[in-house]
Formats: C-alpha cells, structure tokens, sequence
C-alpha cells in the first residue's frame, strides 16, 4: 500500500495519484532523441498534426453530414459547404488534410529508405509504420466515397470491382463488400461505418503502436551511427549537453518540430484556401449517376502509382490474361514495401549516398514512382501504355531482384572489412 | 494429475470461447451480406407475352436499364444471330448504356434507331453502334427464358449461346 | 546548408509530381479549346436600321406573342409553363430581357432561323420542325422589332439573377437557389401543395427530356465542377466543346455571360469572398507562428549545439 501525505497542491495531489512528473519524464523531458538530425525527422510530428486536423474537422462535418444517398451529395455541398458557420473550412481543411497527408507520409517514407531506418532492431517501426499506410488508405477511400460525387462513386465502382479478380470467390466478394450488386446506399452506409469510426480507431490505436515501437531501438540518425543512448542521456543529465550525442524530446526536439510545422502550414493552409482542385476534384462536385460514367476516371493522385501497375499489363500472356497479371502486380505492390528490411540484405545502416549502388537504386526507385503516379492518371492509349508498362516491369524488378542483389553485394563487402 | 485436470480445463474453457467468438464472427458476416429485398432486385423477371410487335420496354436491372424491343411482324431489321427468341418472337434484350460513356440512349421509333443525347451515338435495332464514338455494340445482360418470360441476372443456355459461351 | 539542399530536393520532386498529375495530366484529358470570342461570326449581320417605335406592331403582325410574354410591356404568357413545355417541348422565353441578353446578330438570326442560329441543325429538319417557325416577314420588321427588344431591355436591371433565369432557368434547376424549370418554389404547408408542385415539376422534365432526348442537369453546384472558363466557353458554343450536345447555343453577349457567371458563383461558391478574407489572415498567423517557433528553436539549440 503506498503512502499518501497531504498534499500542498492539487499538482502534487494528481501527482501522488497518476505519477504525473514520472510520467512526464518517460515520455517527453526524459525521452532521448538523437541530435544529428535534419528537419525530415520533423515529418512525424507534421503527421500527428495532419491527423488531429482531419480528427477535428471531421468531427464537424460530421454534425451535418447524411450518409443516404439521397442526401449525402447536399449535406455536404449546400449545408455543410453554403449555410453551416465555416462548414466550407472544415470541408476544405478535411479534404486537403487528407490529400497532403499522403504526400508527408510519403516523404516520411522515403526518409526511413534513404537513411536504412528500417533494420537493426527497427523492424517494428517499419511494420507498423506500413500498417499505418495501409490503414491510411483504406480511410482514405472510404472517405472520399462519402460525398457522393460521380467521382466517388466511380472511382468505388472501379475500386470496389479489383476484388472481383480473385479467384473463385472473386464475384460474390464484390457483391458482399457492396451490400448490393453495383455500388449503392449499403455501401455508402457501410463505408460511411469504417469511415468514421472503425478505421479511426484503428489508425489510433495503430499511432500508439509505432510510437511504442520506437521506445526500444530509438529513433535512427543522419548517419546510422549506433549511439549508446543511457550513457549519452546520462552526459545530457550531468550538464554536457554540448557533448551529449543525444537531445530530449521536449523541449529541444520538439522546439525545432514547430518551427518546421510552421513553414509546413503555411504550405497546407495556402493550398486549404487557394489552391485546393487537387484535393477537391471538380468533377466530384457532379452528383454521382450510375447511369453515367464520366469520360476520365482516376484515383486520387497518392493511389495512382499502384494503379498504373495495375494498368501496366495491358495484354495477356499465355493463359494469364493481362486483367489477372494486373492484379496480381498490383497485389505485390501493395505489400512489398512490408518486406523492404528482408529484401536489404545488407546489414549496413547509413545514409543512401554512403551505399554506392544502393544510393542510385534509392533515386531509381522514386523517379520510378513518380513517373508510375503520373502515367496512372493519363489515359492508357498508346504510347503511354507502353510507358506504363515499362515502369510496372522496373518498379517490381528493382524490389523484388536489384533490391536484394545489390545489397548482398554491399554485405559481402562489409563483412569483409569488418 | 492436477495439473493435467487444470490444462484440461483450460483448454476445454478456451475452446468454448474460441467457439462463442467464431458465432459472432459468422453473424458479422451475415450482417454485411446484402439483405434479401437487395438479392431479390438482384433478378428481374420479364413477361415478354403481353408485347405488341413493335413495341419497346425500359426495366430496371440492378441498377442499369434493360430496353427490351419486340421486333418480329414489323420492318425491323432481325439479327438471328444476335436477338432473342421467345415462343417464335423475335426480342431485342440489350444493357441501355450507351458504349461510350454510359449515357442511357433513346429509342426513336419513326428513325429506328437507338440515339444517344450525350455526344450523339447511335445504334441500330440489333444494338450495333452505327454512328458515333460508340465503340462497340450494347452489352448483353445475363438472362434465362422461363416459359414468355425474361428472367434477367442469370445465366440459361440461350444467354451463353448469344454471347458465345457454351 | 545541408537541410536547404535537402528542402530544395524535396520541392523538386514534390513540384514534378504535382506537374504531372495536375496540369499535365488535365491538358491531356481536356484538349485545349480557343476562348469564347463572343463575336457569333458564322451569322450573318442585321443590315438594316430598326425603329423601335414601329417594333411592338411587327412583333404583334408576326405572332410572337402567340407563344412568348412580354411581362415589361404588358404582354401575358398566353400559356403557364406546364402547358407551353407540353406543346412545344420548352417553355417559350419572355422577351422583356432578350434586346439586352442575346447579342444583335444573333437575335436576328434566331428569329429567322431558329434551328440554325441555335446549331441544332443536326436535330431538326423538314422531318422534325423546330417549334419556333422560321421567320419569313419583310427585313425592316425585323429591324425594328431587334431595335424595339433593345430599348425595351434598357429600361430594366439586368441583375445576374434574371440573366440565368432568362438564359439558362427554363432548362435547369438551380435548387441550392430554389429555382426550378417551373419557377421557384414556394413555402408550402400541406403535402397536398407539395405533391402538386412536385407533379408540375416532373411534367415539365418529362416534357423537356422528351424534346431534348435528355433532362440537362442541375446547375447549382457548375461553378465548382466545370470553372468560370469553361462554362464561359461553352455557353457561347456547346457544340464545340461537347459535340452532339443537346444544349443549343444560347447566343448570349458577353456581359450577360458573366452576369450568368457571377449568378453561378454566388449559388454554388457563395463563401468564396469569405475563403480569399481569411486565408490570408490565417496564412499571416502561421508565418508568426513560424518566426516565433524560429527564435524559440534557436534559442533552446544555442545551449545544444
């Protein structure tokens, strides 16, 4: 039974009751980051930003929004968008948000290839990390279905029918994830269900996670150097703060985080007021009509990518006809950047530019995807078939063989100078 | 011996519960399955015997338009091969969306065509596209032949036949 | 130096990404078109000088007013909506306005020859008149009757409102103002009213889809789905953007164009003076914020660093 004095404050009456300072302590003012860093270890504190932006406006929009499809398209474009007090922020915010959100994520991502923040112990933060993405998708989809324009609609239509190319369960599958045998009111209703609250809750629980996840192996730093993080806390402690390899969270990491997120806003809230067509899609401001399917219909820029490796393989090989090798690629895209800590087969952690042919492998790929987004958004008619055919063939050559080849190279010549 | 017992029991408890989780798994399941008045739209039934020659149908078939048209005793061009016949009649049965961009056509009785309002595609009475972006004919809807009547949504021998399937 | 060289990385890639899916990938989708010139030159130009004091006669001599009203001189819709549309597919327009809406050349062309100042040759024929007759009066009576619409529309206010009622509001609905092909809807109490009104309605499109082949749509929400531009450029030609449209050319002036336009935008996108107002307060706010959260930053890393 522990003892309780009386109290002088109620600080130290909570304090006695919740371990506050300790607490305190193990999460933030005691929590050690390394301190050769640049600002892209600022973009998880950009992330939670972004998703406390879309928790709170969604919550808003939430007031007034219908999920009917006879009513979702003028809940939100007249109530929410026209009569509701800043009922067109919380809309734009939300929608930005969600597509900014993407890009950050991302870069985020690109940040842990580049600087091999995913092995030696990080696997976890990987992993979760990844599920996160995954999460984020599917949040992402469901979400952009809710208001119910004829790009939502057709984008869920064309989404929705991917399952359909599974084997053997393939078209009851569809019909079972619509509620219906085309995309209609159970859908929207169901989506709506996943949208608001069970993928939310998922994402929250799946944040906590990959923090957790941090605790033991640490956060990885500009050089990959292994850093001995109670001694260096300990020098931080005794006053060497100068000497000290390493920084706590609050306030000094976190004191460079908001300056970062502050430029970082400037960004998301020029595009929330200005320039906003890319998150909004015009075309999405037409009321969904299933009975008429619009000229171009594209995923939101961040899908595009694995859409195009979807569409890479536009004719058929032998018995495969070139639908099931689109899934099947598309398949594989969707869950190879799980693997990346086994497809490196190298266990050098270092920045990209101190692993010779892993550095250009890293360029590679990015140029790689991003020709992948754009090609997924133009239409698919010659030439550009073609484009997007090659850049399927290298987006699964480099992950899944340049990948594994270079870097057990790079092992075998480290452990040789070890 | 009691140990054992209590490993027994354990598992026993564990199974029980494992169980109780798998029913309320299968009634999540069930409860995102389509309801009954969804599966039942999912076919509509047609009977084609009070149709007057010439005369042309729109039903509803999940979601899409059905022309229906009953061409035989009229000046109507007959495709043997792509219509469907019932009882000696003679049907056109097309999905109504034109092959464009899935604008619903209309059909024009005096031109006998089938016309498209969006960017003007036509079609003629055997559902080809004749004039226009249109790149190919109207699809067919899955359907089976009771008796006169159309039952739109599954597959019969006349169906698989028409589309080359059997 | 290096987080800047880092920066500089990261916009670069970000930008080439945004080029692509963006403006890249739309001037694809969306073929360039010339913008509307608003000069109607395939018409042929009114050659003769109308006097509006002899216009009223010429337009009683020709029958227009069997079918059109002319509410600012007196003249009654001889029909009520419901009823023109089942006779003529549309509801015939009221021409108190139409001196000041439709461009000079187009007027005397439409009036002549409906179908073919409209481009809807491809449409109507020998086999299937357009409702309107063709005009076959003397020249000077159409002179003066353009030349009377013209001084008629002067002595009104062309508000936005009225420009799309006139222009665009006997086709399409513009519910998030409570317009609709029929008129605007009134406050209604008992559901025998509202039934009532419903029915009107639903005659009306069935009357217009069955003359156009289609029900054009409701125009709330254009602003945001097509732009300014777009709806600018179509509404001078609709063939040239959507070949094979039901949509006739409309033949409005330019100013009545963007009256049409700025209607649009105070339904579909009425918080965009709003919107403009607080971005740059809020993007103010955060480049504080940012100044702030630079010299707190500096001055807890000068004890790190």
């Amino acid at each position: 039974m522990a003892q309780f004095t009386k109290a002088n404050s109620l600080y130290e009456w909570l304090d006695q009751r919740l371990a506050l300072s300790k607490l305190w302590k193990v999460l933030a003012a005691e929590y050690w980051i390394p301190k050769n860093i640049n600002f892209l270890w600022a973009m998880g504190v950009v992330l939670v930003t972004m998703f406390t932006i879309l928790v709170i406006s969604g919550i808003f929009l939430l007031m007034y929004y219908k999920p009917d499809t006879k009513l979702a398209f003028d809940s939100v474009n007249y109530t929410i968008m026209q009569e509701v007090w800043f009922g067109w922020l919380w809309r734009h915010m939300h929608a930005v948000a969600a597509s900014v959100v993407f890009l950050v994520i991302y870069i985020h991502m690109f940040t842990g290839i580049y600087y091999a923040s995913y092995k030696r112990g990080r696997e976890m933060i990987w992993i979760s990390g990844m599920l996160l993405f995954v999460t984020f998708s599917a949040e992402a989809f469901s979400g952009y279905m809710l208001p119910w324009g004829q790009m939502s609609y057709w984008a869920a239509q064309v989404i929705t029918n991917l399952f359909g190319g599974i084997p053997f369960i393939g078209d009851d599958l569809v019909v079972w994830i619509r509620g219906n045998f085309y995309v209609s009111d159970p859908t929207l209703t169901r989506f709506f269900m996943l949208h608001v609250f069970l993928l939310p809750l998922v994402i929250m629980m799946l944040i906590g996670l990959h923090f957790y996840t941090l605790r033991i192996p640490h956060v990885n730093n500009q050089d990959g150097e292994e850093i001995d993080f109670d001694a260096e806390a300990e020098k931080y402690k005794a006053g060497l703060k100068k000497e000290s390899k390493v920084i706590p969270f609050w306030p000094v990491f976190l004191s460079k985080d908001f300056f970062v997120l502050g430029i970082f806003m400037i960004f998301y809230f020029f595009l929330v007021f200005y320039h906003y067509d890319f998150a909004m899609d015009p075309i999405n401001f037409d009321p969904a009509n299933p009975m008429k399917t619009p000229p171009h219909i594209y995923p939101e820029w961040y899908f595009l990518w694995s859409y195009e490796v979807l569409r890479g393989f536009f004719f058929d090989v032998g018995p495969l006809s070139a639908m099931d090798i689109g899934l099947i690629a598309f398949g594989i895209a969707n869950v190879i950047f799980f693997f990346i800590p086994w497809l490196d087969r190298s266990p050098v952690v270092a920045p990209a530019h101190k692993r010779g042919a892993f550095f250009y492998w890293f360029w590679a790929l990015l140029i790689d995807m991003i020709i992948l987004t754009i090609w997924g958004k133009l239409p698919p008619t010659g030439i550009n078939a073609w484009i997007g055919f090659f850049a399927s063939i290298t987006f699964l050559l480099l992950l899944l063989v340049i990948l594994p080849k270079i870097t057990k190279k790079e092992a075998q010549r480290a452990g040789g100078a070890v | 011996m009691a140990k054992s017992r209590r490993d027994f029991l354990g598992m026993v408890f564990g199974g029980f519960a494992a169980a109780g989780g798998l029913a309320a798994l299968y009634a999540m399941k069930r409860t995102w399955d389509p309801l009954p008045s969804v599966m039942a739209a999912g076919f509509t039934t047609v009977d084609l015997s009070p149709m007057k020659p010439g005369e042309f149908r729109t039903v509803t078939w999940r979601g899409k338009p059905i022309f229906i048209l009953r061409k035989d005793k009229t000046d109507l061009k007959i495709c043997k091969d792509q219509d469907v016949q019932i009882n000696g009649e003679d049907f056109l049965v097309r999905i109504g969306l034109c092959t464009h961009l899935g604008c619903i056509p209309a059909w024009q009785p005096d031109r006998k065509i089938f016309k498209c309002a969006c960017h003007g595609g036509e079609f003629d009475a055997c559902g080809t596209n004749i004039f226009g972006p249109p790149p190919r004919p109207f699809d067919i809807p899955p359907f089976k032949i009771e008796g006169t009547k159309l039952v739109i949504g599954e597959e019969g021998p006349e169906y698989k036949k028409l589309v080359g399937k059997a | 130096m290096r987080e800047l060289k880092i920066l500089a990385i990261v916009i670069f890639f970000t930008l080439v990404t945004y080029w692509g899916v963006e403006p890249f990938a739309h001037s694809i989708m969306h073929p360039h078109h010339e913008p509307a010139t608003f000069k109607y030159e395939d018409l042929k130009p009114l050659n003769k000088k109308g006097d509006p004091k002899r216009g009223m006669k010429a337009i009683v001599n020709n029958g227009c007013v069997g079918c059109h009203s002319i509410k600012a001189a007196n003249v009654p819709a001889p029909m009520d909506p419901v009823t023109a549309s089942a006779s003529y597919g549309v509801n015939p327009p009221d021409l108190s306005l139409a001196g000041a809406l439709y461009d000079e050349k187009f007027l005397a062309n439409v009036i002549v020859n409906p179908a073919h100042a409209m481009k809807l040759d491809h449409k109507f024929g020998d086999n299937k008149p357009f409702p309107m007759p063709n005009f076959y009066g003397n020249a000077q009576d159409l002179a003066d009757i353009i030349a009377y619409l013209k001084a008629l529309a002067k002595h009104q206010q062309l508000t936005p409102k009225a420009a799309f009622i006139n222009a665009c509001g006997r086709c399409h609905d513009m519910k998030y103002d409570n317009w609709y092909v029929i008129g605007p809807k009134p406050k209604m109490d008992t559901e025998l009213e509202k039934a009532e009104f419903n029915l009107k309605h639903a005659q009306y499109q069935a009357n217009l889809k069955n003359y156009l082949g289609t029900n054009p749509p409701d125009l709330s929400m254009y602003i945001r789905s097509r732009g300014e531009e777009y709806i600018r450029d179509f509404v001078e030609d609709p063939q040239k953007l959507l070949p094979g449209t039901a949509m006739p050319r409309v033949g409005l002036t330019k100013e009545a164009t963007y009256q049409v336009i700025e209607y649009m935008e105070k339904v579909g996108d009425r918080k965009k003076d709003k919107r403009n107002f607080l971005g740059a307060w809020v993007l103010l706010y955060f480049v504080i914020f940012s100044i702030l959260a630079y010299l707190w930053k500096k001055q807890i890393w000068k004890e790190v660093e």
